[in-house]
């Protein structure tokens, strides 16, 4: 089986790129908590982990205006539905964004321990136990 | 990089709290200042916030500017003190219309929004420490 370094690592990459895209959103709405009108933003980990997945699911083109599943770079960003709007049109809940930064940091956390751990099982297998 | 962006947000985040709790500490300040004209009467002032992206192509990282500090424009309160040095020459003084209870809860939020910043602040350090240690 021919081993491909990239693979090892690929999943858990995107992880880290898809994490680290939704801790900056989601600063940025903590940032923002007290702008009037700002409306709050996420990103759905969950589906852009699919997209991002070993064999993403390409859709044919047969027009010159179509799009690819596939190929965006940066995940797309949503606005969130507000529990409690505010009267001054922020839809920013404090302790909702506080809650998704702890998540994400543990996932990037839990990726990274992953990826160090495949590294020690390479650095491993190159140098033969030694 | 994503990581490093979330300083400069951050960053405006944690300025514009401060600009907040400034503007509090002088309207405090200026509670009970008194003026013999409604003009001359201390008014209160808060900072307006406005959304600020970094790029047209990078709508994700948006920090916050302080974009002015206007004035509270309610009238000052006229009270009846003769005895006050400011007095006009019917003896009233107009107090600065700051309103005590409010500018406490604006102090709060602003101590509560900035520490917010600092916890996203310190997750991101940890995770970019972290990920530069990956592979040691």
């Amino acid at each position: 089986m021919p081993l491909d370094i990239n693979a090892i690592f690929d999943t858990h990459a995107k992880s880290l790129a898809l994490g680290s895209q939704r801790i900056g959103v989601l600063a940025a709405n903590i940032a923002n908590a007290d702008t009037p009108n700002y409306k709050a933003r996420d990103i759905d980990f969950k589906a852009a982990m699919r997209d991002a997945g070993p064999e993403p699911v390409r859709m044919r083109g047969t027009q010159p205006g179509h799009f690819g599943v596939g190929d965006r770079e940066q995940t797309e960003v949503l606005y969130r539905i507000p529990d409690q709007p505010s009267e001054d049109g922020n839809t920013v809940d404090a302790q909702r964004e506080s809650a998704a930064v702890a998540e994400t940091a543990l996932r990037y956390q839990a990726s990274l321990s992953f990826l160090n751990m495949r590294i020690r099982g390479l650095k491993l297998a190159i140098t033969g136990s030694r | 990089m994503s990581l490093l962006n979330i300083f400069d947000v951050t960053g405006s985040a944690m300025a514009a709290q401060t600009v907040r709790m400034n503007t509090t500490a002088s309207n405090l300040a200026n509670a009970e200042t008194t003026a013999s004209s409604p003009e001359e009467a201390y008014r209160a002032r808060n900072p307006v916030f406005q959304t600020v992206y970094r790029s047209a192509f990078d709508d994700a990282s948006a920090g916050v500017r302080v974009t002015g500090i206007l004035p509270n424009d309610t009238e000052p309160q006229r009270v009846y003190k003769p005895g006050d040095a400011m007095a006009d020459d019917d003896g009233y003084v107009y107090l600065s219309n700051v309103n005590v209870v409010d500018e406490l809860v604006n102090m709060i939020s602003a101590s509560r929004s900035y520490q917010s910043s600092v916890e996203v602040l310190n997750t991101s350090k940890e995770l970019l420490m972290r990920t530069l240690s990956l592979g040691q």
